[in-house]
């Protein structure tokens, strides 16, 4: 007996996702061209500024962190206790 | 006529009148008395309540203005929510410390002078530990002692911080402290500590992912929004919490991102949007501190509702790491889909929760100058989505099949995800029953053309960071580790310091003792010497060195008397 097949069980569907996810985000940096950005801070109102900040921000989050398990990591049972108590 | 009551009070009395109710109707009990209390609350008219003359000090357990209100109606609804959630649950254990602690937050919320709020402070910690020894395993067992022992600290500081307030001032007002005097610095170490300041927070991650699954969704209601509530009271405009919120909503989603126990990642990003507020505090400006409330708020529910959801897989997989998890959608699409309105409200998607109100606090910081803080802020934001919003959902529900098949969970806990998925819709899309709600006077339009494009574009291009990391295969994978904390500290250096002087004291004890016992030896040998079996006074008989000193005496005698 096969299992059932789910949605994202099919790369179709994962493809149909992430296009989705590229024009939206296609389509946000467009539309700073054509509307008055009302900014505080001066370098809020440059073109695509959240976005781009979002970007790297997630991208430096990652690798640091990434950086940071070779410092901080441990086994489960570091401090003496069973990961498996539960 | 229930009417004006203390609400801490009827708490109070439902937990002890629980174990008289049978208990098939407990957990409907512990639903029971917040509704009934919440009843009794809005009867309440604004003003001071509930004086008692104790000693020379006037108690107030009764102080509601709008602040106090806020809160108080706040933890009504998370106390009912959190108790239907709970409603499957067949533990009096659990049913008791829920209510004392609901029932203690409110009484903290309403305290309106310091000694009141102290009482409550110390039941919130010694009830709320119960959640977290409810789960009956080891480890829960030493974590919440170690909880129990930094709650406690935290009630023993803010006791020394009322006694030199009052020798200071004469005054017990829970008002308008300030960091000036000793007192104040007590005190706003007391609340640190339970709001889970940087290098004080190890309590929250710590414990929070060992209590039960409903106990969990308890704890993450009360005890850091009362010392929001708290610092909103006595510290508003305080720099220095400025620069602490700022921190508080940095340092954590670097844990969160490899952290693997998805009820921990949770903790960390608590810890995170209690940053938000307490940058809002220290900002101290009407609109801050508003954006700093109503996201309490929110939070509460939001957060809640992500507690809940892992409390679902929890329950029904007996699993919570990232690890074992994915592919739940399949067979748990209901809780899925309510994880994801939780996670889009603490990203702070348009029309979610998070939207309205976390960017009262960011227009303030830059509104103030402040730019640096308001760059952390935003990053902060975008980091919060990458952990909390696609994090948890992802690794939980898609990410690489587990292979686990649960079902939904009871229809209780559904129902209470609902509730709260609702009003995180509703105070996204409808913030103006939010906003009629604030104690301050700011005018505030959240839904401008401006900020949602540029939030949309903060968070779609965050999601695309991920989904490139993701396919790049650049992110962390998902490991079976413990990561290092502050709690490091103690529980290796300390741990290992305290055995090194016991060995030392051990070693000193044994030398001490040792030169004693050769005193001793040689004190009996020199006695041995003289006396023993082979010693020069040992070897005639008793009698026979009597008769000889007899005839020494006389011999002395005879000599003496013929001169």
């Amino acid at each position: 007996m096969t299992e059932r097949k789910y949605w994202l069980d099919h790369p179709r569907n994962v493809k149909t996702v992430l296009r989705v996810l590229y024009t939206v985000c296609a389509v946000l940096i467009a539309l700073d061209l054509f509307y008055h950005k009302h900014a505080i801070l001066a370098f809020e109102g440059w073109f695509g500024f959240y976005g781009i900040y979002g970007f790297v921000a997630c991208v430096l989050l990652v690798l640091l962190a990434k950086g940071m398990r070779r410092i901080l990591s441990r086994p489960e049972n570091y401090y003496g206790e069973q990961p498996d108590d539960r | 006529m229930i009417g004006e009551l203390p609400p801490a009070l009827l708490f109070v009395i439902g937990a002890l009148i629980l174990p008289l109710v049978p208990r098939r109707w407990q957990s409907t009990w512990v639903v029971a008395v917040p509704v009934i209390s919440l009843i009794n609350l809005i009867q309440i008219p604004i003003g001071v309540h509930w004086q008692v003359s104790v000693l020379d000090y006037e108690l107030t357990f009764g102080r509601l203005d709008k602040l106090s209100f806020l809160f108080g109606l706040l933890f009504h609804i998370a106390a009912i929510i959190a108790g239907i959630f709970a409603l499957h649950l067949r533990d009096p254990m659990q049913h008791i410390a829920a209510l004392l602690y609901a029932g203690s937050a409110i009484g903290a919320v309403l305290a309106g002078d310091l000694v009141a709020l102290f009482i409550f402070w110390e039941i919130m910690a010694v009830s709320s530990v119960f959640l977290i020894w409810a789960r009956r395993t080891e480890r829960a067992n030493r974590a919440g002692l170690r909880y129990l022992i930094v709650q406690i600290a935290s009630g023993v500081i803010l006791f020394a911080g009322i006694i030199v307030r009052v020798h200071e001032t004469g005054s017990t007002e829970f008002g308008l402290i300030g960091l000036d005097g000793l007192g104040g610095l007590l005190i706003f170490l007391a609340f640190g500590i339970k709001c889970a300041f940087p290098l004080l927070h190890i309590w929250l991650t710590d414990a929070y992912p060992e209590a039960t699954p409903t106990g969990t969704v308890f704890l993450s209601a009360f005890t850091t929004k009362v010392a929001v509530y708290c610092l909103a009271r006595s510290y508003p405009g305080t720099e220095a919490l400025i620069y602490i919120g700022a921190t508080m909503t940095m340092f954590p989603i670097f844990f969160a991102v490899i952290e693997n126990d998805l009820r921990r990642v949770l903790g960390y990003s608590m810890i995170n949007q209690i940053g938000f507020m307490v940058v809002g505090i220290g900002l101290g400006t009407e609109l801050a501190l508003n954006g700093a409330v109503s996201h309490a708020f929110n939070d509460v529910v939001f957060k809640g509702l992500l507690f809940m959801s892992m409390g679902a897989v929890l329950h029904m997989t007996g699993r919570i790491d990232g690890t074992d998890l994915g592919g739940l959608y399949k067979t748990m699409p209901i809780t899925a889909t309510l994880c994801i309105v939780g996670a889009a409200s603490i990203s702070a998607f348009p029309l979610f929760s998070g939207f309205v109100s976390k960017s009262m606090v960011m227009a303030s910081a830059a509104e103030e100058g402040h730019t640096i803080v308001f760059l952390a802020l935003l990053f902060a934001s975008a980091g919060v989505f990458h952990h909390a919003g696609i994090k948890i959902p992802f690794f939980a529900f898609f990410a690489h099949d587990s292979g686990l098949r649960p079902g939904e969970p009871p229809i209780n806990m559904l129902a209470a995800m609902v509730i709260a998925a609702v009003i995180c819709v509703f105070n996204g899309s409808y913030p103006w029953l939010l906003y009629e709600l604030l104690p301050w006077e700011a005018p505030y339009e959240p839904y401008t053309l401006t900020h949602v494009i540029t939030q949309s574009q903060l968070l779609f291009y965050s999601a695309l960071a991920f989904t490139l990391l993701m396919l790049s295969g650049l992110y962390p994978p998902e490991m079976r580790l413990l990561n290092l904390d502050i709690d490091w500290t103690w529980r290796r250096i300390a741990t290992r310091m305290a055995l090194g002087a016991g060995r030392a004291i051990d070693t000193a004890w044994r030398r001490i003792t040792g030169f004693l016992k050769w005193r001793l030896d040689s004190i009996i040998a020199d006695v041995y010497r003289h006396h023993g079996p082979r010693g020069v006074l040992a070897r005639t008989w008793p009698t026979g060195s009597t008769v000889l000193w007899v005839a020494v005496l006389l011999a002395v005698y005879l000599v003496i008397y013929f001169i």
